[in-house]
C-alpha cells in the first residue's frame, strides 16, 4: 500500500493550525475526529503507517509519530478546557443575573402568634417536668368559682366579669365560659388520687368586659399548678425565673410582691425587670418607666383546695400561677395593641 | 381608694420618698396605681403664707379694694376683687413671677404685676383656682388660723394624693387608719390612733331609743346613740377638703362626719334625723318582698325578701349597708340625731347592692367583710367627732345588740409551718415583731409553735397560713429564695387528640397555610348559612346571657363562617393566593350537660397561583389544591384516606369529597357552594378542608407503615385507558392496587385525563403509570408483559375499560 506519507512533524503544523481555527464544541469534535478519529483520523492513519517503514526507519517513525498523536490530544485537551472557561466566564458576565429580582415564590404558611407564643411558654414548663392537661373552655360555676372559693356573692367575682351560658338546670344558671383555666386545678387533681402533680393547662377564656389596646374579651392563659410533699414557694419563684430568663433572656430579674386571689394563700403578682430599658428608661413604653414588668399571678394553693382534692393539707403543698399568653405576646414582640390579635389581619399575621 | 398623705401622717410617722412608699406598699400591701403631688408648681419663694391685716376701699373702683397683708417680710398692699377678703384672714400670697393658673383662661401663666385702675400691686392673694386647687374662682382661699406667716404655701398646703386599689379580702384597707397601721409595721413606727373621747351629756339611751335585731344571721351587729341639739351647718374646712380629696360631696357637719369617720376607719356609718324616726325604735329584718323605700339619692327601690331593711315603728328608713331613706335624712331643721353603726353580712350586702343596681361607698366595705368589732372604734370616733363640731350632747351610753359576738381567734402557727411554705425561715424575734407591728398579739409557744390572735380590723386571717402571708408580705418577698423544684414526676396523661392537632397545625403551616383564632362566640345567622338546618344540634347552638356584642352571642357550632368571614376581610387587602386555617372547637350542645368540645381543623384556599411578579397570575387555585393539601396531611400521617363524591350543605354539589380512612369519616374536601361564599362576600371560588380530628385519631397508626427499599429495580409500564365517564379513576386505582401476581406488587398513578376529540363520546381517557416490583427478583420485560395481560383482562372485566 503506497499512501502518500507526509512527514509526522509536517502533519503535526497542519493539525494545530487547524485547531487554532476551531473555535466551538462542535469544530472541535470535527477536528478530533480528522485526526485523532479511531477509523480514519489522520494521525491514526500515520500510526498505522509505521509497519510500512522500512525496518530499520520504524522506530524513529513510530515515535515522531507518538509523539505528534500526544501533541495533538495535548493542544486539544488545553482548547476544550479554555473553551469551558471562556462559557463559564460567560456565565458570569454576560449571563450575570440580577439577583435583586424577586425570587419564585414558595408558600410557606405561620402559627399565629398566640400559638407560637403558647407553644414557647408550653415547652418552657414541660423543660421543668410539667405535664400537659386541658379542660373545658364552657365550664361549670362550680368549678369555675366555687372550688375556686369564690362562692357567690363574693366580692372577687369582681375580678372576673362572667359571660353566662344562657341554660338553666333546675332553674339555675351553672354554666359560663370560663373566666380563667385556674378550675383546672380542681378536675386535674380530681383525677389524680395521690400527689405529685405538676402539670399545665393551657387554654382560651373569657371576660364580659370592654376592649381596648390591652384588654381582650377572649384570652388565652397557662394554668400551672404542682403539688406534692415538699412544694414551697421558693420553689415557684424558681419556676417563674427559670421562665422568665428562657421566655425575655438569661438576665432576667423577678420580683413577687402580694396579690389576693381567694384559692392561694399566700397570693403574688410576679413582676421582672424590663428587658427592654433594663429599668433605666423614664419613658419605656414597655414599663412606662417603672423598670418592672407584671406577668402573672400566682401563690400557694389554699389548704381548703388540698383539702378538697382528697390530699392531706399538713402534708401536701402546692403552688399554682395563671399566665396571659398574649400578654406575654404583646411584650416579646413589641406589639401595640391586643386587639390585633383575634383580627386575623394577615398584614399583622405573616409578620411573624 | 384614696389616701391623702397628710392625713396618713396623723397617724404614723412616715418620711419615705413618695415613690419608696409606693413601692413598699405595692410589695406588701396593695396597688398603689398612681399618685398626684398637690402644690408641685407652687414656687415656695414665690407663694408664702400672710396675713391680711387692713382693708381699705381702691380710689377708683368699687368692686375692688387695696388689702395690705404681712407677708413675714415686711407688710405689702394689693389690690383684690375678691369678696371675701376680710382682716385677720391666713391666706395664699403671691410674689412676681410665680407660676399660677390664670383665673380667666385656665392656663398656666407666670404672674406679672401691673397697676390695677391706677394702684400698684405688690401681689397677689390666690383663689383655689389659681393654685390647681379646684375650679373655685368665687373668693380667695382662706387658710387655717395656725397656718405660719411667711411659710411657704407648698409647706403648708402641699399634699400628695395616692390611687390605690386594695385588694377583695381587705375591707380594713379602704380606711386611712387601715393603711397607716400597714404603713407603721412597713417603716416599724409607732401608730397614733385619732381621738375617741367624748362625754356623756345626755340622757341614758335605753329612754330615748332602742334597737330590735330580728334577723341576727344577717346583722351581727348593730349600734346606736342619739346626740341632742346639734347646729346643723357646714363641717369645718379641713374636713371638706379632705371629703373632697377622698371623693365625696361636703353636704353638713353631721352626714360629713359620717362620711369621713367611715373613710378614717373603713367602717361606715348612718345618721337619722332622731325626730323623724317613728316609734324611736330601729329594727333590722328582712324586707317583705315587694316593700319599697325611696333612697337618699330620690330613686324608689323594691325589695325581695333576703334583703335587709333598718326600719322605725312604721316601717322601712335605711337599706341596710347600702344606703339610707330619704324620709328619715337629716336635714337643715335636724335638731337631733340618731347614729347607726352596724355590721351586716358581706354576701348578702353584695346581693341587695347587685340585684338593686346600688353599689355605694358603705356596701363596697360591708361587702369585703368588715369585723364587728370596728363598730365601736368609729362609733366613739364619730361621738368625738359630734360633740367637738355640732355642738350636740351626747346620749349616756351606747345601745349595742351583737348576737354575732365571736371570742377572740386565736390561731396555733408551727413555726416549722413557716419554711414548709414558704422555703424558708423567719427568725422568732422577727415573727413576733411582724405580728406585733400589724397589731396581732403573738405569743412564741417554745420550742416550735407560735399563738397568734388576729386584730379585730382582720377578720380575712383564719388559718395558719394566712398568717405565713402577712410574715412573708411584711418581711419582704425580696427575701424569698428561688430554689428548685424537687421530688418525683407525675405519670404523663395520653393526650392523642391534642397531639394530632399539633401535628396537623404544623403540616398546615409546611403546606403554605396561615394560621388564623377566630373568636369562639358568632352570630346564629352565620352558623345557619353553613350548617344543614337538619343537623339539629348544630342548628341549635348555646347562647350566652351577656354577649360583649351581639354579633358574640352564639357558640360556634361550625369552624367554616368565622373562616369565611375571614377570607372575606383579607380578600380586600390582597390579591394572588389566600390559604388560611384554624384549628379549634365546635361547642356541640349535650342535654343537661356541658358541650361537646369538638376538635375540627378547617382550611381555605382560593385565589390565583403565586407568581413571580406582584401582580395576581392567571392560573387559579382549585379543587385538587385542596384535595391535594388533604392528601398530603393524611399522607404525612401514614393515613390512607378515601374520597368519595357527597352531598354536603352549604358546599357545592360535584365538587364534594367526602374523606374517609377505614370506617371513619374524617372529613371533608370540597368547593363551598358559591352562594354560601357570596353570603360571606366572597365573589370567587373558594375552597375547602375540614379534617375532623376526634374522628381521625381513632384511624391513626401509632407509626407508619415501614417497608425497606427493594434491592431490584421497579419497572414501570405507561397504559392509556378509555372508562366511562361517570366511573371514578379511584375505582381504576384501586383495581390496579389490589392485584398481584405471586410476589409481585403492582401500583398504580394517574398522570392525566383526557376528554374530547379521539376519545368516544360518554368516555375519558385516563394516562395511568403502572410500577411492578418484585422483592426477590429484578423483572424482565416478559414478567410485566403477562402481568399485563392479566390486569387489562380484569380492567376490562369490571370497569369496561379498554387500551386507546
Amino acid at each position: 500500500m503506497t499512501v502518500s506519507q507526509a512527514a509526522p512533524e509536517d502533519l503535526r503544523a497542519e493539525a494545530l493550525a487547524a485547531l487554532s481555527g476551531a473555535t466551538d464544541e462542535a469544530a472541535l469534535e470535527q477536528w478530533r475526529a480528522e485526526w485523532l478519529g479511531r477509523q480514519d483520523g489522520r494521525v491514526t492513519l500515520l500510526l498505522r503507517a509505521v509497519r510500512e517503514q522500512p525496518a530499520d526507519q520504524r522506530a524513529a517513525f513510530g515515535q515522531a509519530a507518538n509523539a505528534v498523536k500526544q501533541a495533538l490530544e495535548a493542544a486539544l485537551g488545553e482548547r476544550q478546557d479554555a473553551l469551558k472557561q471562556a462559557a463559564l466566564k460567560t456565565l458570569s458576565t454576560t449571563a450575570a443575573l440580577d439577583v435583586t429580582l424577586p425570587g419564585r415564590p414558595q408558600t410557606i404558611g405561620r402559627l399565629h402568634p398566640v400559638t407560637q407564643t403558647m407553644r414557647d411558654c408550653v415547652k418552657a414548663f414541660q423543660e421543668m417536668g410539667f405535664r400537659v392537661a386541658e379542660g373545658p373552655e364552657v365550664e361549670w360555676s362550680a368549678y369555675n368559682f366555687d372550688a375556686m372559693r369564690i362562692p357567690d356573692d363574693h366580692p372577687a367575682r369582681d375580678m372576673w366579669d362572667t359571660i353566662w351560658v344562657d341554660t338553666l338546670l333546675n332553674g339555675e344558671r351553672k354554666m359560663l365560659l370560663r373566666t380563667h383555666t385556674s378550675p383546672n386545678q380542681a378536675r386535674v387533681m380530681e383525677r389524680t388520687p395521690e400527689p405529685p402533680v405538676r402539670v399545665i393547662v393551657p387554654g382560651k377564656c373569657y371576660r364580659q368586659e370592654a376592649t381596648d389596646a390591652t384588654h381582650e374579651w377572649m384570652l388565652t392563659q397557662i394554668e400551672g399548678l404542682a403539688v406534692d410533699e415538699g412544694v414551697r414557694m421558693s420553689d415557684l419563684k424558681g419556676v417563674l425565673y427559670e421562665f422568665a430568663r428562657k421566655m425575655f433572656g438569661q438576665d432576667r430579674k423577678v420580683i413577687f410582691h402580694h396579690s389576693y386571689f381567694p384559692f392561694v394563700e399566700p397570693g403574688v403578682e410576679m413582676a421582672m425587670d424590663c428587658f427592654i430599658c433594663r429599668g433605666s428608661g423614664a419613658d419605656c413604653r414597655t414599663c412606662h418607666g417603672t423598670g418592672w414588668i407584671e406577668i402573672l399571678g400566682a401563690g400557694m394553693v389554699h389548704p381548703e383546695i388540698i383539702e378538697n382534692a382528697g390530699y392531706d393539707s399538713a402534708r401536701v403543698t402546692g403552688f399554682a400561677f395563671g399566665l396571659g399568653v398574649e400578654r406575654v405576646a404583646l411584650l416579646r414582640w413589641g406589639i401595640e395593641d391586643i386587639r390585633h390579635f383575634y383580627a386575623n389581619d394577615l398584614r399583622f399575621l405573616g409578620q411573624f | 381608694m384614696k389616701l391623702l398623705l397628710s392625713w396618713l401622717r396623723e397617724y404614723v410617722d412616715v418620711d419615705l420618698p413618695v415613690p419608696e412608699l409606693a413601692r413598699r406598699l405595692i410589695d406588701a400591701t396593695a396597688e398603689v396605681e398612681s399618685w398626684e403631688t398637690i402644690g408641685a408648681d407652687w414656687d415656695p419663694e414665690r407663694i408664702r403664707v400672710a396675713q391680711v391685716v387692713a382693708i381699705e376701699p381702691h380710689p377708683n373702683a368699687d368692686r375692688l379694694r387695696l388689702a395690705t397683708v404681712e407677708t413675714g417680710a415686711g407688710r405689702q398692699q394689693v389690690v383684690c376683687g375678691a369678696p371675701n377678703v376680710a382682716v385677720g384672714q391666713k391666706v395664699a400670697f403671691a410674689t412676681e413671677g410665680a407660676l399660677l393658673v390664670d383665673g380667666h383662661t385656665g392656663e398656666k401663666a407666670k404672674l406679672k404685676l401691673r397697676p390695677i385702675r391706677g394702684v400698684e400691686s405688690a401681689g397677689m392673694v390666690l383663689s383655689e383656682k389659681e393654685l390647681g386647687l379646684s375650679d373655685s374662682h368665687e373668693g380667695i382661699l382662706v387658710l387655717p388660723d395656725d397656718a405660719v406667716i411667711g411659710r411657704p404655701l407648698v409647706e403648708q398646703l402641699g399634699d400628695v394624693l395616692f390611687d390605690i386599689s386594695t385588694w377583695a379580702n381587705r375591707a380594713d384597707l379602704l380606711g386611712v387608719l387601715g393603711l397607716a397601721r400597714e404603713v407603721s409595721a412597713l417603716v416599724s413606727r409607732p401608730l397614733r390612733e385619732p381621738a375617741t373621747s367624748y362625754s356623756e351629756g345626755g340622757p341614758a339611751i335605753d329612754s330615748l331609743a332602742s334597737i330590735v335585731i330580728q334577723d341576727p344571721d344577717l346583722c351581727p351587729r348593730f349600734t346606736a346613740s342619739v346626740i341632742q341639739g346639734v347646729t346643723i351647718g357646714p363641717s369645718p374646712a379641713w374636713m371638706q377638703e379632705r371629703l373632697l380629696r377622698h371623693g365625696m360631696r361636703p353636704i353638713n357637719n353631721v352626714v360629713d362626719i359620717t362620711n369621713y369617720v367611715m373613710i378614717e376607719t373603713g367602717q361606715p356609718l348612718h345618721a337619722f334625723d332622731y325626730d323623724l324616726v317613728r316609734g324611736k325604735t330601729l329594727i333590722a329584718r328582712r324586707a317583705t318582698p315587694g316593700e319599697k323605700l325611696v333612697t337618699l339619692d330620690g330613686v324608689e327601690r323594691e325589695f325581695d325578701g333576703q334583703m335587709v331593711l333598718v326600719c322605725d315603728g312604721e316601717g322601712a328608713v335605711s337599706v341596710a349597708g347600702v344606703m339610707g331613706g330619704g324620709n328619715s335624712e337629716v336635714s337643715e331643721r335636724t335638731t337631733n340625731v340618731l347614729l347607726e353603726v352596724a355590721t351586716w353580712v358581706p354576701g348578702n350586702i353584695r346581693r341587695t347592692s347587685m340585684y338593686l343596681k346600688l353599689r355605694s361607698e358603705a356596701s363596697l366595705r360591708f361587702e369585703k367583710g368588715l369585723g364587728p368589732e370596728m363598730v365601736e372604734f368609729a362609733h366613739r370616733r364619730a361621738l368625738h367627732l359630734f360633740e367637738q363640731l355640732t355642738g350636740g350632747t351626747i346620749s349616756k351610753g351606747m345601745i349595742d345588740v351583737y348576737p354575732g359576738k365571736q371570742p377572740p381567734r386565736t390561731i396555733i402557727l408551727p413555726a416549722a409551718r413557716i419554711e414548709q411554705v414558704l422555703g424558708f425561715a423567719i427568725a422568732t424575734d422577727d415573727v413576733r415583731r411582724i405580728f406585733t407591728d400589724l397589731g396581732f398579739l403573738c405569743h412564741h409557744l417554745p420550742p416550735d409553735r407560735y399563738s397568734v390572735q388576729p386584730p379585730y380590723w382582720r377578720p380575712d386571717v383564719l388559718i395558719a397560713d394566712d398568717l405565713i402571708e402577712d410574715l412573708a408580705r411584711i418581711h419582704g418577698y425580696d427575701k424569698l429564695p428561688a430554689t428548685k423544684l424537687r421530688g418525683s414526676l407525675p405519670e404523663p396523661e395520653p393526650r392523642p387528640v391534642e397531639d394530632l392537632r399539633e401535628r396537623v397545625r404544623d403540616l398546615a403551616v409546611g403546606l403554605g397555610f396561615q394560621e388564623i383564632i377566630t373568636y369562639s362566640l358568632t352570630e346564629k345567622q352565620k352558623l345557619e348559612r353553613v350548617v344543614a338546618p337538619e343537623d339539629v344540634r348544630r342548628r341549635a347552638p348555646l347562647s350566652v346571657v351577656n354577649p360583649v356584642a351581639a354579633r358574640h352571642t352564639y357558640l360556634r357550632t361550625s369552624l367554616r363562617a368565622g373562616l369565611l368571614e375571614t377570607y372575606a376581610a383579607n380578600r380586600r387587602q390582597h390579591d394572588g393566593p389566600l390559604r388560611l386555617f384554624e384549628v379549634g372547637q365546635e361547642f356541640l350542645p349535650v342535654e343537661a350537660d356541658l358541650p361537646h368540645e369538638r376538635k375540627v381543623f378547617c382550611g381555605l384556599v382560593g385565589g390565583t397561583r403565586e407568581t413571580r411578579w406582584a401582580k395576581a397570575g392567571e392560573d387559579r387555585i382549585d379543587f385538587f389544591d385542596a384535595k391535594g393539601a388533604a392528601e398530603a396531611v393524611l399522607g404525612a400521617l401514614g393515613i390512607p384516606g378515601a374520597f368519595k363524591a357527597a352531598v354536603e350543605y352549604g358546599l357545592l354539589e360535584g365538587h364534594t369529597a367526602r374523606i374517609s380512612a377505614g370506617k371513619e369519616a374524617v372529613g371533608l374536601v370540597a368547593q363551598v357552594h358559591p352562594e354560601t361564599a357570596s353570603a360571606f362576600d366572597i365573589d370567587e371560588p373558594v375552597f375547602m378542608v375540614e379534617l375532623w380530628l376526634e374522628d381521625l385519631v381513632r384511624v391513626l397508626p401509632e407509626r407508619p407503615a415501614y417497608l425497606a427499599p427493594s434491592r431490584f429495580p421497579e419497572m414501570r409500564h405507561d397504559l392509556a385507558l378509555l372508562i366511562d365517564t361517570a366511573t371514578p379513576a379511584s375505582r381504576l386505582i384501586d383495581i390496579v392496587r389490589s392485584h398481584r401476581s405471586g410476589a409481585v406488587r403492582v401500583t398504580a398513578d394517574i398522570f392525566d385525563e383526557y376528554r374530547g376529540k379521539g376519545v368516544p363520546e360518554g368516555k375519558k381517557s385516563l394516562a395511568v403509570a403502572v410500577r411492578y416490583q418484585a422483592e426477590d427478583r429484578t423483572l424482565t420485560d416478559e414478567d410485566v408483559a403477562r402481568i399485563e395481560t392479566g390486569l387489562l383482562k380484569r380492567l376490562e372485566k369490571e370497569l369496561g375499560a379498554v387500551r386507546r
